[in-house]
């Protein structure tokens, strides 16, 4: 479990990205945390690994307080997709970057050698295991970041954007995958502007506006109510707008992804 | 081919032509971009789209001369952009009529604070200092940045860096503005806003604009002309709605607006069937009203 108290956060330039924020990560949790650019998201996440330090408050991972332990002890159940992978990739191959950490967590070598092809495998990357990771596309890039976190098996998933640069087919092999980590019992925290993508996942909802926590509730709740939504600087998902914009034919409005609205048309419009 | 190729630049509106264009990355065993032939008009709203690792980052740079300049390795067929060669002008002088927002804003942003970032490109210009000072302002207001014009860009979250790389291409108005991804660090609400503001850019000054995106749920809207590439190849290329409609389309797993989707699934099933295909939810919903009305 991961315990953000009452946590206060200044940049060292005086910016304050985080004020008193309070919130609870429970074990096996799928959560998302949206809102407006620089509403504090990142700073948030890369407090629940230690990258960041609080400035006052306290964060408990599994009942250690972060400050009494290192970011190398803690990444082994805690991993970490950065938004950029610019800022997390560093090796000359595709292959030795997913390999690095688990050398380092102590894996052996015919370990290394499964995780990293079962991980090149699930982010569709085999054809780049002998590429360098700067010679690939801004997509490719990031999930190869996925790749080498995930090889590792962390307990918690944080993933800051994880869609980005993601075509349609990328993002829903990242969906079914997190839907599969998450009912393996692991912890999934995604970082995401991606409203269609959330709308598909339903994970819990952490919305964030101005360095403060402004809602929280499931996808249902979060992202069928516009009020909320404007505050943080998302929109309603596509579906929802069109089932909002038939209330008065006797729809439901709070629909939120493709199969429910399939349904939902479906049994009005046969009728038909 | 030279003859040939000559034709084109005498054509009226085209602003950016290419006929086989071929580029391979120093070292790659494969073209990164195959045998491509588009035409994109001037004043146009043009939509690149297409999946992951297929070669828009790669076409982008060969708009802007950073490919063959820059990057090297091999370049094949033709492309003119305005009235320029493109192999045969320096990335300096193209830079003055077409303006390149990365795919990575990071790697963009070099000045101390994002004021001097944005009014980079003007002072290559050699503008008035009061034209300048209009420009930035209204660059700065337009991508909401203007709170943070004296910090320093490294010291930014991922979508305000993003943001100040557009406001520097909204500052400097090129004819030819390539988006690259631009929105994907973009709270929605924030990309909402700058596709209107680049809408009205386009429109006003008859800017042409080129978008990589695959949000097209926010972009389809704006757009009168979609190219679809797979595997560095152009796959399909016209008007939005018979492009986001095709089978091909669906296919390589576009990015096509989830209520599109919604509708081409109650097709299938012989529940829906529309003249015209919806690509927004304005749309879908006048669709279904007409179908349901008088229930
Ligand atoms: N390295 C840094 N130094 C100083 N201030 C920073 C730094 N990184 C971020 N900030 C500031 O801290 C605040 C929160 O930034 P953070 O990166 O957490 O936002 P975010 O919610 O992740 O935004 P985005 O959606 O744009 O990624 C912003 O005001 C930002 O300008
Ligand atoms: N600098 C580079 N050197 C070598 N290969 C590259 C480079 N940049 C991209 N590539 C490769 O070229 C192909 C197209 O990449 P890119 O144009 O960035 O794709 P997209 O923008 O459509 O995701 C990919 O296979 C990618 O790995
Ligand atoms: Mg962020
Ligand atoms: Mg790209």
């Amino acid at each position: 479990m991961i315990d953000v108290k009452r946590v206060s956060f200044t940049y060292p330039n005086g910016t304050e990205a985080l004020r008193e924020v309070s919130i609870r990560v429970r074990d096996g949790e799928f959560l998302a945390v949206m809102g407006q650019n620089g509403a504090g998201k990142t700073t948030l996440v890369k407090l629940f690994n230690g990258l960041l330090k609080p400035t006052s408050g306290k964060v408990l991972v599994d009942n250690v307080n972060t400050k009494d332990t290192s970011v190398a002890k803690l990444a082994r159940s805690v991993g970490f997709v950065f938004q950029n992978p610019d800022n997390q990739l560093f090796c000359e191959t595709v292959e030795e970057e997913i390999s690095f950490a688990l050398r380092n967590f102590g894996f052996d070598e015919s370990r290394v050698k499964r995780r990293v092809t079962w991980a090149l495998n699930l982010l569709g990357l085999n054809e780049y295991r002998k590429t360098s990771p700067f010679m690939l596309s801004g997509g490719e890039r990031k999930r190869v970041a996925l790749a080498s976190v995930l090889a590792w098996d962390p307990k918690v998933v944080v993933m800051d954007e994880p869609t980005i640069g993601q075509d349609h087919r990328q993002k829903e092999k990242l969906r079914q995958f997190i839907i599969q980590l998450n009912s393996q019992g692991k912890t999934v925290v995604i970082v995401t502007h991606d409203v269609e993508f959330v709308a598909e996942c339903a994970p819990r909802i952490v919305l964030m506006s101005s360095g403060r926590i402004v809602a929280e509730g499931s996808s249902k709740e979060i992202l069928t109510d516009p009020e909320t939504l404007t505050k943080a600087s998302i929109v309603v998902p596509q579906i929802t707008q069109v089932f909002m914009g038939l209330a008065d034919l006797g729809f439901q409005f709070d629909v939120i992804d493709l199969l429910s609205a399939k349904k939902l048309l479906s049994e009005r419009l046969i009728k038909k | 081919m030279e003859p040939n190729f000559a034709s084109y630049s005498v054509g009226l509106m085209a602003i950016i032509k290419t006929e086989g264009l071929t580029y391979t990355y120093p070292v790659a065993t494969k073209p990164a971009v195959e045998d491509v032939s588009i035409t994109i008009e001037k004043g146009e709203f043009a939509v690149l789209t297409g999946p992951s690792g297929c070669g828009k980052t790669t076409l982008c740079r060969c708009f802007n001369g950073l490919i063959p300049h820059f990057y090297r390795g091999d370049l094949q067929g033709h492309i003119r952009v305005i009235d320029f060669d493109v192999r045969e002008t320096p990335i300096h002088k193209l830079a003055l009529h077409v303006g390149l927002v990365f795919q990575n804003p990071e790697n963009q942003l070099f000045a101390l604070s994002v004021e001097k970032d944005v009014a980079f490109g003007l002072e290559n210009l050699g503008m008035l200092r009061e034209e300048m000072q209009k420009r930035v302002n209204y660059a700065l207001e337009t991508s909401g940045i203007s709170h943070l014009r004296l910090k320093a860009p490294h010291e930014l979250s991922g979508g305000q860096q993003q943001r100040v790389a557009i406001a520097g291409i909204i500052a400097m108005q090129p004819e030819v503005m390539v988006l690259d991804e631009p929105t994907s660090f973009l709270d929605p609400l924030g990309a909402e806003k700058i596709f209107k503001v680049i809408r009205i850019l386009n429109q006003s000054l008859n800017m042409t604009v080129i978008l990589v995106e695959h949000r097209l749920d926010l972009a389809a809207r704006y757009a009168n002309h979609v190219i679809v590439m797979d595997r560095g190849k152009v796959i399909l290329d016209g008007e939005p709605k018979e492009v986001l409609s095709s089978e091909k389309a669906r296919l390589v797993g576009v990015g096509i607006p989830k209520v599109t989707r919604l509708y081409q699934r109650l097709e299938e099933d012989g529940i829906l069937k529309a003249s015209e295909i919806p690509l927004s939810s304005e749309e879908m919903i006048a669709l279904l009203r007409g179908v349901l009305a008088g229930d």
